[in-house]
This record gives structure tokens, sequence and C-alpha cells, in this order.
């Protein structure tokens, strides 16, 4: 079921990337989108965590969330970085996070990171170091609510 | 339309310009190599972001944006693995985060 998802959405990327329609080269397409689903799962990697098509539609539900924060907080570190005094107060915050699943931490973890101003050092099973620029950036409110909305992402549909 | 995509464009692209020119002040401006992490990040999510989307009104039509966006993507998914890389790599080579003086009152 993963093997032929996989297999729909390389052959629709390679559809989006070539341009080219002709009976030859799409059947070209057909063949190197069956070879590499073939490659894919004699590497054993077609799995919950590599097609991960059972989050597929909360995620882009969140993503919209995502690219909101990403912007607000690009515009507050770009506003510590043009004040003349850098009013920075650097400091390591550690989190638990609540998602279950290795995926769901790595999706949290790079939205951290995504959003400037707050960035995943290590994680460590659910327990994660924040390194932050400023007191404000991890006064627990916005980390909290992207925490609850990844695990929902997690949970799948 | 071609006038209003011009426009578009422009003030897409301007403000991906500013972004990186404010996160290569960053980079000059902060102390240590995590605070830069931190401006870095800017020029990958907005600045790369809004250029790119900028493009996409530069004419070219749907192949065109089908491309950009997945360059965007790409970039969004891997661009955050490097900070953590190199937070990481600073952090286990024994690089103590640069500190200030707690405000007054906390």
């Amino acid at each position: 079921m993963r093997a032929l998802g996989l297999g729909v959405i390389l052959f629709g990327f390679w559809l989006a990337l070539s341009g080219h329609y002709t009976p030859l080269l799409l059947s070209l397409g057909v063949g190197s989108t069956v070879l590499v689903v073939y490659l894919a799962t004699r590497m054993d990697v077609v799995d919950h965590e590599g097609i991960p098509l059972h989050i597929g539609g909360r995620f882009w539900v969140y993503f919209p969330w995502l690219l909101k924060e990403i912007f607000v907080a690009n515009v507050h570190v770009a506003r510590i970085i043009l004040s003349p005094g850098l009013p920075i107060h650097p400091l390591l915050v550690h989190y638990r996070s609540s998602q279950k699943t290795d995926l769901g931490r790595a999706i949290y973890a790079n939205s951290i990171t995504l959003t400037p101003g707050t960035i995943t050092m290590s994680v460590d099973g659910q327990d994660l170091e924040i390194h932050s620029l400023t007191w404000v950036d991890v006064d627990g409110r916005e980390e909290d609510e992207m925490d609850r909305r990844v695990t929902w992402v997690e949970q799948g549909a | 339309m071609d006038m209003v995509f011009d426009a578009v464009s422009w003030v897409l692209i301007s403000g991906g310009v500013f972004f990186m020119v404010v996160g290569a002040i960053g980079l000059v401006r902060m102390p240590d190599v995590y605070t830069r992490l931190h401006a870095a990040g800017m020029t990958d999510t907005m600045g790369a972001g809004l250029i790119l989307m900028g493009l996409c009104f530069q004419g070219g039509g749907f192949p065109v944006v089908v491309r950009l966006v997945l360059i965007w993507l790409f970039l969004l998914f891997t661009s955050p693995i490097g900070t953590h890389a190199l937070a990481r790599a600073a952090l286990s080579g024994g690089v103590e985060p640069y500190r200030t003086t707690p405000p007054q009152g906390s």
C-alpha cells in the first residue's frame, strides 16, 4: 500500500519535472518509477517513517500555521538584529515533547529550528534542548501550542 | 495584468533581499556561533522563501512555478537539519554558549 503511494508520488514528481509527454518518455518515466519503488522496498525504507502517508492530510493543515509562525519569528529576529543595542539574552532551555513517535519528534524539532530565534540543539527521547535568542522566545506559549499541533499531526487522519 | 504581476514580484523579491541583508548583518553582529545560527536561519526561511515566491510571478507559467515550489519545500525540509547539525557539532565540540547577565527583575 505504501509502495503504491510512493509510486504514485514519484511518478507525479516525474511528470511535474519532465514536461515531455510522448509515449516513449512516459514509459521511461514509468520504468524508472517502478525501479525506484523496487529498490526502496528492497532497502526496507518503505515504512511509516520513510513514507509517512498517514499524516499527509493533517500535515498540510499544520503547514500554513507553521509558515505564519516562521513569518512572525522572522520579523521579531530582524527587529533584534537591527536595533542598535542588540538586545539578545541567549539561553538554553529544556522542553519535554508530547509526541509518541520519532517522526513526530523530528517534525517538532525541525519546526522549532525553522522559526528563527529558537534552535533545537539536541533531542534525547522526549527531552529537547533548545537554544533561544531571547527570554521572550521561550516563554512557553508558542512552543506549547506547536507541541500540541505536532502531536495532533502525528496521530494521523 | 503584466504590470500587476511585475509589481507583486518586485515587492516580494525586495522583501526577500531585505531579510537576506538583515541576516547577513546579524551574522556580523552576533557574538557566537549559536546566535549566528539564528541570523542565518532568517536567510533560509524568509529570504529564500520570499525571493522564490517573487520569482513565481516572473512568468514562465505552471511548470516553472511547480519547480520553484519544490525547491522551496526541499529547502524548508533540509535547512533545519543543517542548522541542527551545526549546533550539535559546536556543542559536542565544547563551544560554550555566549551568555548575558539576566535583565533586572527576572
